[in-house]
């Protein structure tokens, strides 16, 4: 069992792609560094924080992005947003049987600002454009630093979410709640909270996350090419469907201060338990209970 | 951010070398480590971007230690370093040169 | 006639001016400032109880609040400043001279308020020493201790937590001191009698339970691959060498990596049950893969941690627990234990110097000195042997033709350079500035460089007990030192030559493949694998938690 949460990008390409298959495109070798950050004195890298490429999985053709959290938490410039938007045009010219996204970041990155900002929003009318395609966009999200803010917003634009209970996904990153909206609000140090909060526990529950997984790159693999063989629906009538749920959602959970009181609605008996049990026995207790 | 250069010469080059090797991350405390087959009249040119600036001396004797550890030739070794420690430095060109000499990728 | 009871006298005096505040020996919470205000008097020697975890809280904030007009020129004598509060009573000038061993987080406003001539500090002790000075010259004349329960009697429930609540009441409660309690309930009987109430003058409830700090648990996601493979290294090249079955670990990740690689690196060697079976030591999380693997066979204990009760209760073989189950811990004891009765300390610091002397005194802040003392010295008054301690004290007196001994191991494992490269090693101690800037009567060494018996790096050991001149002794560190420029300093012919006779080893020379040591070692790899290596029964404070 290999760890995806500890695992860098190209360790997880590694373990989830045939071996050998990779053919990354604009490697480190290129040097295609941010141009943005040597001007500020910050330490740039040599792909930038993202790998993209081809590969097989279990033989089908995919192309797949990598962010690489440990460099600025994967967060998204200019160079990085367009590798991602050109690897999502590739795919409208080439046709792969699906595109992997191995999400692992903060959102837009900082440094970059205005370039960094419109490289996102080209990454989610990329990502829209694939899938009006037929091709399916499978995101994986198990990483150390999560995906917040842009790349958030771009994980569920696309097909599916795998996650597993280690992985984060949101809009607003429990620090940045924290500092907006005061302590008493969200304790960001409070990881329990931030993890019942944002984990893929919870967003498996609300059915945000498709799969859940345990925190195994093999793991990962195996629920992506599971994704891989299911036909999107992209119809009207999917889509007022998912608007309702939606909608309901809201409904129900509208007043709940606390992931546990969702849980508990949820007709969960012993709420408090599900944060330490283990992936399957998550599955087991919380079967048929999805929101 | 300072920019330190450093040749070495005297080592051999790799037979049928991989077309390149990266190793690490650039994350605080970390680096990177790109080694490249590189025509260089049988040297090893290791270049280094670093955040921590005023360390050249120990570089300097963090890579004499790496060259006599790995003397290659024609060899191109790019480095981003966020302040790494010089043990997280050796252990990370120890690992990447180790892949580059044995053709294979760590 | 010289009266000969003055203190007891006076000890009536003060109960007599708090009798309408109490309820046999109940005090309401509202009215636990009126009665520090009736038994305190100006000048009295205080202990506040400030533990490394259990902080009596609820009576530092009263304490702090007290009319410096009635109360004022009081010596504490506490062996942690925890709090805020500890120094607030100084700030507001109810408090004016201060000994003590241990002043971590408050450190920095420690070292300004001395400068700024608030505090007069008579002196900064290890745990023993100030201890010790309870009995002989420093006994506080009133005690504000802490504890889980107390009965209508006074007896006194400290839970897991017991600390240093025995040693202070036991010095106050026999010299006519005053004794009063903070707790968390009152109830009709105690699960057990950590302290008898015929010592125990009054108890409060407090409005809020003591606050209680997890300050040995470590993250195994944050140990690194540097620190896995000195972990090899002291488990190879010093454990399995001179068999320590008695030890004790500093706090830190280091020694976090060492306690993780029993049940994988350690076994591989076939080393259960050859080596760390008995432990001083709080109860870590860390350390639980290597009790569920078997290696582990007694832990006794200074404090305990947050979230290992249910463990420790389930594991009374392993742990000293009382009839009611949970632990018993004791920091006078488990010192005392750990200075005598074990064979090896390893421990972090921050700096060392060419003679080994060793340091966490850094400028601007008067940290003080925690277990680490004790347990990193030699015990002189030790006579029982045990094959490592007679195989430490064979290599320092080799040759000599001494009378023979046996010594202590005493392990300096640091890496050369701590974050923002600042060199571990260094020619002069900044212990020395800090001294002259504080008017110190000497430099805060934290392990003097005559106990050290190895020096441990990701370079490699220096066994300082082979070295018999100070020049080895300088060379030998310095050949560990790494790149640092105290390493970069080094004769390179000499410390080849130490390490042709072993004085110096290096991973390759114990037979340690580096590329090995990787965080796959690792028993546990986050908090969660210890919950289940734990079968659920440890239960982290939820900043550990990542789910």
């Amino acid at each position: 069992m290999s760890s995806y949460y500890e695992d860098s990008a190209r360790g997880r390409l590694d373990g989830l792609l045939d071996p050998g298959s990779l053919i990354e495109i604009l490697p480190p070798t290129e040097r295609m560094v941010s141009p943005h950050l040597r001007q500020l004195d910050t330490p740039a890298a040599f792909d930038d924080g993202i790998v993209v490429g081809e590969g097989r999985l279990d033989g089908r053709r995919v192309l797949v992005a990598a962010q690489e959290g440990g460099f600025m938490g994967g967060a998204v410039g200019e160079v990085h947003g367009a590798k991602l938007t050109g690897l999502m045009e590739r795919a409208l010219d080439t046709r792969p049987d699906g595109v992997l996204l191995l999400v692992e970041s903060g959102g837009v990155r900082l440094h970059e600002a205005n370039a960094g900002l419109i490289a996102v929003s080209e990454v989610m009318r990329a990502v829209l454009a694939v899938r009006a395609a037929g091709i399916p966009v499978i995101v994986l999200d198990g990483g150390t630093f999560g995906c917040f803010g842009g790349m958030g917003i771009v994980a569920r634009l696309c097909d599916a979410v795998v996650m597993s209970e280690e992985g984060r996904l949101g809009l607003s990153g429990p620090e940045v709640i924290e500092t907006t909206m005061g302590v008493e609000e969200f304790d960001s140090r409070d990881r329990a909270l931030v993890w019942r909060t944002v984990g893929g526990k919870h967003r498996y529950l609300l059915g945000e996350a498709a799969t859940l997984v345990e925190d195994d790159v093999a793991a990962f693999r195996a629920a992506a090419l599971a994704l891989l063989e299911q036909t999107p629906d992209l119809s009207l009538a999917a889509l007022d469907a998912e608007h309702a749920a939606l909608g309901s959602r809201l409904e129900r959970f509208g007043d709940c201060r606390d992931a546990l009181d969702i849980w508990e609605k949820l007709g969960v008996e012993e709420p408090e338990k599900l944060p330490i049990l283990d992936t399957a026995g998550f599955l087991a207790t919380v079967r048929d209970r999805r929101a | 951010m300072e920019t330190l250069t450093y040749e070495y010469r005297g080592g051999r080059p790799v037979n049928s070398p991989p077309p390149s090797v990266l190793v690490g991350v650039v994350g605080s405390g970390n680096l990177e480590v790109l080694v490249e087959p590189a025509p260089l009249g049988g040297l090893c040119r290791v270049e280094v971007q670093t955040a921590a600036v005023g360390f050249g001396a120990t570089w300097q004797a963090v890579l004499d230690d790496v060259f006599a550890r790995h003397p290659l030739a024609d060899v191109r070794i790019s480095i981003n370093d966020v302040g790494a420690t010089p043990a997280v430095v050796g252990l990370r060109l120890d690992q990447a040169l180790d892949a580059f000499a044995g053709g294979t990728q760590p | 006639m010289r009266d000969w009871n003055l203190q007891g006298r006076n000890r009536d005096e003060r109960l007599a001016r708090a009798a309408g505040l109490a309820d046999g020996k109940r005090v309401a919470t509202a009215d636990a400032r009126a009665l520090l205000e009736a038994v305190l008097e100006p000048g009295d020697r205080v202990c506040l109880e400030g533990n490394n975890q259990k902080q009596a809280d609820f009576l530092a904030r009263t304490l702090a609040s007290v009319d410096p007009a009635r109360v004022n020129g009081l010596h504490m004598v506490q062996s942690v400043l925890a709090l805020p509060e500890h120094l607030d009573v100084f700030e507001r000038g109810i408090a004016a001279k201060l000994d003590f061993s241990f002043s971590g987080p408050q450190g920095a406003r420690l070292a300004r308020m001395v400068a700024d001539g608030r505090i007069a500090i008579g002196a900064i002790h290890t745990y023993l020493e100030l201890f010790g000075r309870y009995f002989v010259d420093l006994t506080p004349r009133v005690s504000l201790v802490a504890a889980q329960a107390a009965d209508a009697a006074g007896n006194l429930y400290t839970g897991p937590n017991t600390e240093d609540t025995p040693v202070i009441v036991e010095a106050t409660a026999f010299k006519r001191g005053i004794v009063i309690a903070q707790v968390n309930e009152l109830v009709d009987s105690v699960p057990r009698v950590d302290i008898p109430g015929g010592w125990v003058d009054f108890v409060i409830q407090s409005p809020t339970p003591h606050y209680i700090e997890p300050l040995f648990t470590r993250d195994p996601a944050q140990i690194s691959e540097i620190q896995v493979l000195m972990a090899m290294m002291a488990i190879k090249g010093i454990y399995a060498e001179y068999g320590v079955q008695r030890l004790n670990h500093g706090i830190g990740f280091d020694t976090a990596a060492i306690e993780l690689l029993l049940p994988t690196y350690a076994e591989s060697l076939g080393l259960k049950g050859k080596i760390c079976r008995h432990w001083a030591l709080n109860p870590h999380p860390a350390l639980i893969p290597a009790i569920e693997a078997g290696f582990v066979e007694s832990v006794h204990s200074f404090g305990s941690e947050l979230g290992m009760e249910a463990y420790i209760r389930a594991r009374p073989d392993v742990f000293f627990t009382g009839a009611d189950g949970s632990m018993r811990s004791n920091r006078a004891m488990c010192q005392a234990a750990g200075h005598y009765a074990c064979d090896l300390f390893i421990g972090s610091t921050l700096q060392i110097d060419l003679a080994g002397n060793s340091s966490t005194a850094t400028l601007g802040r008067i940290a003080g000195f925690g277990g680490a003392p004790n347990m990193g010295a030699d015990a002189r008054g030790r006579r029982h042997a045990s094959p490592a301690w007679l195989k430490a004290g064979r290599e320092a007196r080799e040759g000599g033709g001494q009378m023979p001994r046996g010594q202590k191991l005493v392990v300096q494992m640091v890496e050369t350079f701590r974050e923002h490269m600042q060199p571990a090693f260094v020619e002069r101690l900044d212990a020395w500035e800090l001294a002259e800037s504080a008017g110190m009567e000497l430099p805060p060494v934290m392990i003097y460089g005559d106990d050290v018996t190895h020096i441990l790096t990701e370079e490699g050991i220096a066994n300082l007990l082979l070295c018999r001149t100070a020049e080895e002794r300088e060379q030998a560190i310095r050949g560990v030192a790494g790149y640092t420029p105290v390493g970069r300093g080094r004769d390179r012919r000499m410390v080849e030559n130490l390490r042709d006779r072993g004085v110096i080893r290096r991973a390759e020379d114990l037979g340690i493949d580096k590329r090995m040591a990787t965080r796959d070692l690792l028993a546990a790899r986050s908090v969660k694998d210890l919950v289940r290596a734990s079968g659920g029964l440890y239960d982290p404070p939820k900043r550990f938690r990542n789910w």
